[in-house]
């Protein structure tokens, strides 16, 4: 059987990251700052966790560290749109540059190594239930972040920062001081994704071992419209595609076309809720 | 004295300087030194071994980077240069294997329907965007996985060279090739690069579909009030965008090794490259030639660096990442530095 509760776990595994990094996206979007450094920050966060785990010996301390690099990282997003009013998109395809060239450059000088570094003492994160921590960290941020944008005060004060900036000023609201908020927030998130990648998923490093993932998570963002609940249904989109791709090429269908299969259906599921989407709000007159 | 403030307060000239200084305090760190190590990167792209190398990957990033360019102008931006560069490719080696015409009118041919894939693959993202609202930065980005998986699973099942071990297809036919300049690995694909640039240049500056253009670029909103139409503009931009990095894929092909091999047109990175390359000219035509050249030296550059210093070559992916990041935050000296010290003197 092709659907079976087998593919529904590999499903849940495989969006564990892209989760993580989305709700980050989705704050910082909620917040008024387009971040597309989700990518880079994961890699970083990749690295960081293995390198950390290798050296202590304690996957724990990649995972903290890995949230500690990533949020310092986003500090660069942060002060270049926040407080220089820099180009966010620039900033974020150079940041996902630059964790390229950063990791690729760390991972010779520090292991020597060149592509992958994989050794079986490396310490992988443990698995509870067949998933592995961060996982149910996962499901608990989608739960908090839901609460937190709805219900809480410093929600309603994140989407008033994004959505009319100088009215949140005038009420006191720094908008700045959110903005940093949700972008440190993103960081921390997308490290911990990273650590999921590298420790949970699998238990190595590899060049640009994130592979789109993090642009994924974007267009998760896109697809969920900035909320918890949409950002968790649009990774599972993506984590079926992926867990199916696997059974696929199980099934004898060529790598390249599991590769592609989670791109394909994130681009279709974008095609059909923007087409939908736009059907609804043709009516009212609001100009395209 | 004031025109090397100025100079210093460009931003440009800035993020180069700080991604230069950037790039000497990681040497630092490895334990090389800065001098040698940049002193190798110069030597070792613009000395007489490796100036045909810089010329040949130049002409790729050139090729990118206007690809990407041309619709930055505009304020729209391409991240599917990989896939339009790698069908590109694709197309123009089917072509030259299987088109039965005598070998120039082939490599004209495969040229062709190289830049032909590339637009028509660009195209696309811009369909998605016009028709369907899917932001072009995301639909150009996401089509590029599918099409390199493509091109890949073509080079290695339907057309891989039987017998080999290696994922490509067969070698062109004898001739189906770009004329190449001596002994070096410079072809004339440097030459319609060129041509491509000075085309651009040209376009920018004395035609109205430039200055349409430029205008779209600097104001979207106005720019549509004045009656430029903006899907017909998108489209067209993303065709001409991807023709080019459709060029650089077929000269890939059309050149050594003569054939496609999976990962030899990605490999290099020369779409992000470009990209860079294209930001830090801010799109203009002149200025993205010399930044090109400039990253161009740099990739190659790094390959000598590694050699002399044992310092990876990555360090200089690391430079143009931080060059980009500098420029993007605008970050410059303050004003205020060089009026305090203009008081003291």
């Amino acid at each position: 059987m092709f659907f079976d509760s087998d593919l529904l776990m590999s499903a849940l595994r495989a969006l564990t990251p892209i989760l993580l990094a989305a709700l980050g996206g989705a704050l910082c979007e909620r917040a008024g700052v387009f971040n597309i450094g989700l990518e880079g920050m994961m890699l970083l966060g990749c690295f960081t966790s293995v390198a950390t785990s290798w050296f202590t010996g304690s996957p724990w301390l990649g995972v903290l560290a890995a949230a500690l690099a990533s949020a310092a990282y986003s500090l660069v997003l942060a002060v270049g749109a926040v407080t220089l009013r820099g180009d966010a998109v620039v900033l974020g395809i150079a940041m996902n540059l630059l964790a390229v060239g950063l990791t690729s450059f760390l991972l010779r000088t520090v292991f020597g190594v060149q592509g992958t570094f994989d050794d079986p003492t490396l310490a992988g994160l443990p698995l509870v239930g067949g998933f592995s921590p961060l996982a149910y960290l996962a499901w608990a941020a989608v739960a908090a972040a839901a609460v937190l944008l709805s219900r809480h005060v410093w929600g309603l004060r994140l989407r008033g920062v994004g959505e009319a900036p100088d009215a949140a000023a005038t009420l006191g609201v720094s908008p700045a001081r959110y903005q940093y908020g949700a972008v440190l927030v993103s960081g921390v998130l997308c490290g911990l994704a990273g650590a999921q990648l590298a420790l949970g998923n699998v238990t190595l490093f590899s060049e640009n071992m994130t592979a789109g993932r993090g642009w994924i998570a974007v267009v998760a963002v896109m697809l969920g419209r900035a909320a918890p609940l949409g950002v968790l249904l649009a990774a599972l989109l993506f984590g079926l595609a992926e867990a199916a791709g696997f059974r696929l090429q199980g099934l004898g269908l060529p790598q390249q076309a599991t590769d592609a299969a989670p791109y394909v259906v994130t681009l279709g599921a974008l095609f059909l809720t923007t087409a939908r989407r736009r059907r609804r709000t043709r009516p009212t007159g609001v100009a395209s | 004295m004031n025109r090397i403030t100025g100079a210093l307060r460009s931003p440009v000239v800035f993020s180069v300087l700080a991604g230069v200084v950037i790039g000497a305090l990681f040497l630092l760190g490895t334990g090389a030194d800065p001098v040698t190590a940049y002193g190798a990167v110069l030597t070792g792209s613009l000395g007489t071994d490796g100036i045909g190398s810089t010329l040949s990957t130049g002409t790729s990033v050139l090729g990118l980077a206007l690809a990407l360019a041309i619709p930055l102008r505009a304020g729209l931006i391409n991240l599917g240069g990989d896939g339009q560069m790698v069908l590109g490719g694709m197309a123009a080696a089917v072509t030259g294997l299987y088109v039965p015409l005598p070998a120039p009118l082939a490599t004209v041919a495969a040229v062709l329907a190289g830049m032909a894939a590339g637009a028509g693959y660009a195209a696309l993202a811009a369909l998605c965007e016009n028709h369907l609202g899917v932001p072009l930065l995301v639909s150009s980005l996401l089509l590029s996985y599918p099409a390199v998986s493509f091109a890949s699973y073509l080079a290695r099942y339907p057309l891989k060279e039987p017998g080999s071990s290696l994922p490509q297809t067969r070698q062109l036919p004898e001739g189906v090739a770009l004329p190449a300049f001596g002994d070096s690995t410079v072809t004339a694909g440097l030459v319609l690069v060129a041509l491509a640039a000075a085309a651009y240049w040209f376009a920018d500056r004395r035609t109205a579909i430039g200055y349409e253009i430029r205008m779209t670029g600097l104001n979207a909103r106005f720019s549509a009030y004045a009656g430029v139409e903006r899907r017909g503009l998108t489209l067209r931009l993303l065709a001409v965008s991807g023709a080019l990095a459709g060029l650089v894929g077929a000269v890939g092909v059309l050149s050594f090794p003569y054939r496609f091999l999976d990962g030899a047109l990605t490999a290099p990175g020369y779409t992000w490259t470009g990209l860079t390359a294209a930001l830090l000219a801010g799109a203009a035509p002149v200025g993205t030639v010399v930044a090109s050249f400039f990253f161009a030296v740099l990739q190659v550059g790094g390959l000598s660096m590694e050699r002399t210093t044992e310092v990876p070559r990555e360090l200089t992916q690391v430079l143009q990442a931080v060059v980009i990041v500098f420029l993007a935050a605008r970050l410059r000296f303050p004003a205020r530095w060089f009026n305090r010290q203009k008081e003291a003197v």
